[in-house]
């Protein structure tokens, strides 16, 4: 694939809000999670919670969208230069040139829980929803991808991408696709989850939740911990190369074909993405410096990837995840995740694994759980991997 | 924009009465209705514990992913898929939500790993043994033009034929009047960057204005359905059309022009 340039990117997390709270927190190995303190009756688990969303608004022209999740959504968009950066290819382009491919696991799903707490006897008797939350658009996945649209005034294609917790990597793939094929010039990717019922309750149905801090890739590993997060980047067709461009050079899509919620054993799909992604960019495996793993610390994902990266990598590859620091965000992870492999390419730092002490012997030396830095990172890559099987690897890039 | 070429090699339908593409181009073309049509979609492809524990949702998805395929002559296991719903399942939203009220500790794991949007592409790809890349999206009432669009799109990134997958099932409980949708609808193409022989040729462009507001014979019948919205092209499939308007999102349009054989 022909580079596709990276203009500006954030993320907004436990650990803060916007890019620098991010290289902070991990730099000073500073977690974000905190005991379960999220809804009336919560689950005994730690949880990476976004501060002071209760206390924001949406502006008043956009009170039909408003819920948890847009209103992080909004908070995420307005770090880091976003919206200057979209203003400026706006000028460039016009605004139906460019399109918004977000991606989300469970979207505004909260405000439609709130709805069934708070359902009203309507004049027939049946019950119905309160007036407040009678808003059909929050009610459905397309809630986050129609607010941005709504928010930032483009015209392109705008696509909700719900692949669980691949989504927010695979709208780096799509956007390639529609910029590749003269679609579009440029586009605006991201991703948000927020805390909700269903995916606290429903990951506990499935026994994955830890009662501790989550452990990725740790012998003692239970389970994961949850967060919600949102980010963004902004994408155009690579021009004119700079030095020091950071850019997404290949990405790689697979299925696993094997079960809904427990990975392939050997990791094989994970496997193909990230070759499929490492032959897009036309690079090999020894170019990559830095795998920010998608590492749930669920005993099966990460036995899995810790084999599917060792069959890919030499031992000089620095590999770590980063959801001790923030949580599993869910549909957010691959935009996060994408954010911290864009921050380690511009300083040179990278990240280890918080939490995690004893390390799992099937762990390969590319695993790491102590910080590091470098002088000569020229390749990141990010897994994402979600429910049914599917697989997402991006490669960035930075120019010399 | 750049105009993006197909072939369609493949078509399934599946409706409540109408449980196949020659069924739905009969009904389209002179009113005609099988006699005594299955009232559930097969997933033949699911063993059968999964056939049983599979959402409405899946079963539909399933069924015409495999007929489309069929048509097509391509192995299922062959192709990358992009899977449309406007809501997903919306019945399993009307259950989570019901449940989280009463008692959240008793959600069901199966019934929250068929939550996720993109339950029906798992299901399709464990099933169909395919490790190729599988997606779910969802844009409103323009779903299935984006999920069109990303289907051609990702020919033109070099994939040789690529499976695309409408479908929307009914909505239950309080939620039904918030987010309306009745019935159980699917459909399928498979796409192909290869000549046509003997398939209709589509060529897509995104353009403003509306969709029509009156559709044909398939589209008036299944109206109330979320997937509605893909109906004016199968409508023009069925009777030899030769254009398709589709919703795009908010003034924009998806312009299919179809060169029937």
């Amino acid at each position: 694939m022909l580079p596709v340039a990276v203009r500006a990117y954030t993320a907004t997390t436990a650990l803060g809000r916007g890019r620098n709270a991010q290289a902070s927190a991990l730099r000073e190995r500073r977690g974000g999670l905190r005991r379960n303190d999220f809804g009336s009756d919560p689950l005994d688990c730690w949880i990476g919670r976004v501060d002071g969303l209760e206390d924001l608004a949406l502006p008043v022209e956009l009170a039909e969208w408003e819920c948890r999740n847009n209103r992080l959504a909004w908070l995420a968009l307005h770090q880091d230069g976003i919206t200057d950066a979209l203003d400026a290819l706006v000028a460039r382009y016009g605004s139906d040139r460019i399109a918004v491919v977000v991606g989300t696991s469970t979207s505004s799903i909260g405000a439609s829980e709130e709805a069934y707490a708070r359902l009203e006897s309507g004049p027939d008797g049946e019950p119905r929803f309160p007036a407040d939350l009678a808003r059909s658009i929050v009610h459905t996945p397309h809630s986050l991808g129609d607010f941005i649209q709504r928010a930032t005034g483009l015209r392109g294609p705008c696509i909700t991408v719900a692949t669980a917790c691949s989504s927010s990597a695979k709208v780096f793939a799509q956007a390639a696709r529609l910029i590749d094929a003269g679609v579009v010039d440029a586009a605006l990717v991201g991703g948000v989850d927020t805390l909700c019922g269903s995916v606290l309750f429903g990951f506990n149905a499935l026994q994955l939740v830890a009662v501790d801090p989550c452990k990725p890739f740790d012998a003692d590993r239970v389970g994961l911990s949850l967060g919600e997060a949102g980010g963004f980047a902004v994408l155009e067709r690579a021009g004119t190369t700079t030095s020091g461009e950071l850019q997404l050079r290949g990405y790689g899509e697979s299925s696993d074909a094997h079960h809904m919620s427990a990975p392939h054993p050997e990791g094989l799909g994970a496997q193909y993405a990230m070759r499929d992604a490492l032959a897009r960019a036309g690079i090999d495996a020894d170019d990559v410096g830095y795998l920010n793993l998608h590492g749930t610390a669920t005993p099966a994902n990460d036995r899995a990837e810790a084999i599917a990266v060792d069959a890919i990598f030499n031992g000089q590859l620095h590999a770590s995840s980063t959801k001790g620091w923030t949580g599993h965000t869910l549909g957010a992870a691959g935009i996060v995740e994408s954010v911290i492999a864009l921050l380690a390419l511009e300083s040179g730092e990278m990240p280890g694994t918080l939490n995690s002490v004893a390390s799992d012997p099937i762990c390969g030396p590319q695993i790491r759980f102590d910080n590091a830095r470098t002088d000569t990172l020229r390749y990141a890559m990010n897994n994402s991997f979600g429910f049914g099987g599917n697989n997402c690897a991006l490669l960035f890039g930075r120019t010399p | 924009m750049t105009t993006l070429v197909a072939t369609i090699e493949g078509i399934g339908y599946w409706s409540r009465g109408l449980p196949s593409w020659e069924a739905a181009r009969a009904f389209a073309t002179n009113g005609a209705v099988p006699a005594d049509p299955p009232a559930r979609p097969l997933p033949q492809l699911l063993a059968p514990n999964e056939r049983r524990r599979a959402p409405e949702t899946v079963a539909v998805a399933l069924d015409v992913a495999l007929a489309a395929c069929a048509a097509a002559g391509r192995e299922p296991s062959s192709l990358p898929s992009v899977f449309a719903s406007t809501h997903g399942d919306l019945s399993i939203t009307d259950y989570m939500c019901t449940t989280l009220t009463g008692d959240p500790r008793t959600v069901s794991p199966t019934r929250f790993h068929n939550s996720v949007h993109n339950a029906a592409a798992g299901y399709w790809t464990i099933g169909a043994g395919a490790m190729q890349p599988a997606t779910a999206i969802s844009a409103y009432d323009a779903t299935f033009a984006q999920g069109l669009l990303e289907a051609m799109v990702q020919l033109a990134a070099g994939h040789e034929a690529v499976l695309l997958v409408g479908y929307d099932g009914g909505s239950a409980g309080p939620l039904a009047r918030i987010s309306p949708s009745e019935g159980l609808l699917g459909a399928a193409l498979v796409l192909s960057s290869a000549p046509g022989d003997g398939w209709p040729q589509l060529r897509v462009s995104l353009d403003d204005g509306a969709a029509d507001a009156v559709g044909g014979a398939l589209a008036q019948r299944d109206q109330a359905n979320a997937m509605a919205q893909m109906l004016p092209l199968f409508d023009a499939l069925a009777v030899g059309q030769r254009l398709a308007v589709l919703k795009a999102g908010h003034g924009r349009v998806l312009r299919v022009e179809i060169g029937h054989v």
